[in-house]
């Protein structure tokens, strides 16, 4: 890899034939090398199998259903009908509901601590935000049982419909009745589970920033908060998408905090006080119950589909990210 | 007019940037919310029985997670003995012998292994390791976190073992060393704090994993001797017993919760001091 190691390796002079090989093997660095690279390739192995073993045990699911399987809104396990529509949906809804309270949320702390924070207490608080991030799942759904769900029926619900649920279209996203468990309790936990990553990745992109930039914008006169959000920001913009996208992917596969406050109810429904289903949810309610080999095709299909949307969104945020640090960013 | 422009800018200066240090503050302010209300109602209910009982039959109160305990321990020991050593030695080719290409192809496949949803792996460790023999056990749960303990010793491994300097590396094999015994006897040691709390850190980030013990590990109200049976764990005890209908179950998903996430917060503590410090060392 140094330039040294290459110098080391070609100071023998070659001998050709077997004992050439019996010498390199001797040496013993040609051993390490396969034996890493095997490791290596055992990833790449994994992860094909991973993909693999998905695609043909819901063979049986995509051979009757075909791309119906994507729009048919009945999840019927006793007349053998599955549709992956309602699951689909739920997925989306909560996570955009999460995403437009995370997004804000999560870019002005990030502001706050690459712009405004002495660097003592950024990395302080950003060590805090990481801690915040290694909370296992299970516990927000914990808390989302017992101080979400209540707050929800009791509080926030009945007010989101008294003020939100008045306006003419908004309004039927906030219909009654409401019962506590739904996509918008969904959405807050899951909220709250993916700000930690908005924040890391937004303030690491935005501390790369070059410092002249800002320097510039105060200069010609801008206040604070002008050269921070017309010139910093717009620099660091597709490095901000690609931590969106992050959070939306880990949103998407979110199981237990999900399964544990959204009701669990495969119903299509405008409003985002209802009950709903998404798809690691039912994945992780009913494979154990899935009886009948195309129930449990049916749902590694969901798996698939589940798996194929984290996989786009993944690469596309790796592509932004790298983009910006590379400084690929352009002012507006 | 131009006076009154200042004004409103100088205005919405001050009002957005305290905004922001707002958000921040209550950011983190959820973390302490986390931490006191488990305190508050996990501390209550935890006792000496939790550690050293099996769960009661339904009805009866009282009773521990004696069995969880463990059960997550095995899961981790065999998560650890699958996944750390695949880690470790892919890391060490990424750092130390990669090529331009491959390098790249499974840098890529590793970040998309760890975005993969961790019920996903559940799926994947279900139809290898439980269809198969058509039962749950603890081999198919350890296997399904140590594949999630892959991607993340991959990461942290390579970027220890690039933080060591090329001085290092040259300075033995000027001595005449070959570059695996550069590697193994120099460069490895050397990073060998890093690399080892980046472990510990991806062991802490599975222990709390459920999704994928739902249906490889299952659960078990009872010991679970050897591999090859059902076995109960922290996480899916907690997800049991909070979404069950009894008072006492849920007293006990609390102290589950707390004993969990103290261990957690604990290990991810302790390792990210001890990385920083490195860090610091690192950079002057």
């Amino acid at each position: 890899m140094t330039a040294a190691a290459t110098t080391l390796q070609h100071a023998a002079p070659p001998v050709s034939g077997p004992r050439a090989l019996i010498q390199r093997l001797r040496h013993g660095d040609e051993i390490a090398h396969l034996l890493t690279l095997t490791f290596a390739a055992a990833i790449l192995l994994l992860t094909s199998m991973l993909v693999w073993e998905l695609w043909v045990n819901s063979h049986l699911s995509r051979a009757k259903f075909g791309w119906n399987f994507f729009w048919t809104q009945t999840w019927d396990p006793i007349f053998d009908t599955f549709g992956a529509a309602p699951f689909i949906y739920g997925t989306l809804i909560t996570s955009i509901v999460a995403l437009s309270l995370a997004v804000p949320l999560g870019l002005a702390s990030a502001i706050f601590l690459s712009e405004l924070a002495p660097r003592k207490i950024s990395d302080t608080v950003s060590f805090l935000i990481d801690l915040l991030a290694a909370v296992p799942s299970v516990i927000y759904g914990l808390l989302g049982i017992f101080i979400v769900v209540p707050l929800m029926r009791t509080w926030l619900g009945p007010a989101l419909i008294a003020t939100l649920g008045k306006l003419p279209v908004i309004g039927k996203l906030f219909a009654g009745p409401n019962y506590g468990v739904g996509f918008f309790t969904a959405g807050i936990v899951l909220a709250i589970m993916v700000v930690p990553f908005i924040i890391s990745v937004s303030r690491e992109v935005l501390l790369t920033v070059p410092r002249e930039q800002r320097e510039a914008a105060l200069a010609l006169g801008a206040t604070r908060w002008e050269a921070t959000w017309q010139v910093v920001v717009p620099w660091a913009r597709s490095g901000i998408m690609g931590s969106v996208f992050l959070a939306l992917a880990r949103a998407l596969g979110e199981t237990m905090a999900v399964t544990m406050v959204i009701g669990n109810d495969p119903k299509i429904s405008a409003s985002l006080l209802h009950p709903g289903y998404t798809i690691a949810a039912v994945i992780a309610n009913e494979f154990t119950e899935a009886t009948g080999d195309l129930y449990l095709s049916a749902l590694i299909e969901l798996g698939l589909v589940l798996f194929l949307m984290t996989f786009i969104l993944n690469g596309l945020a790796r592509v932004l990210i790298v983009a910006t640090e590379r400084g690929g960013g352009r002012p507006a | 007019m131009n006076r009154a422009l200042l004004l409103w800018r100088k205005t919405l200066n001050i009002v957005m940037l305290t905004l922001t240090g707002v958000a921040a503050l209550s950011v983190v302010s959820v973390l302490f919310l986390i931490l006191g209300y488990l305190i508050w109602h996990g501390g209550t209910s935890l006792s000496w029985s939790f550690f050293t009982q099996l769960p009661k039959p339904v009805g009866e109160t009282g009773g521990g997670m004696a069995n969880a305990i463990v059960g997550s321990l095995k899961l981790l020991l065999l998560a650890a003995v699958m996944g750390l050593p695949v880690g470790l030695m892919a890391g060490v080719y990424l750092a130390e012998f990669g090529g331009k290409t491959f390098s790249f192809v499974v840098r890529y496949t590793t970040d998309l292994l760890n975005g993969v949803p961790s019920i996903v792996i559940g799926i994947f460790a279900y139809s290898l390791v439980v269809l198969p023999v058509k039962h749950f056990s603890t081999l198919a749960g350890g296997f399904a976190l140590g594949i999630m303990v892959i991607p993340i010793t991959v990461r942290s491994t390579e970027e220890f073992l690039r933080s060591i300097p090329n001085t290092l590396r040259e300075g033995a094999m000027a001595l005449g060393a070959s570059k695996w015994k550069t590697i193994a006897t120099v460069v490895l040691p050397a990073a060998s704090g890093g690399i080892l709390t980046g472990m510990l850190l991806a062991l802490a980030r599975v222990a709390g994993e459920t999704a994928p013990l739902l249906f490889t590990a299952f659960s078990n109200r009872y010991w679970s001797p050897g591999w090859g049976q059902p076995i109960a764990s922290l996480p899916v005890m907690i997800y049991t017993y909070a979404i069950a209908p009894y008072d006492d179950w849920h007293r006990q998903a609390w102290a589950a919760g707390l004993v969990l996430l103290g261990l957690v917060l604990l290990a991810n503590l302790g390792c990210r001091l001890v990385l920083n410090r490195g860090g610091a060392v690192r950079s002057v």
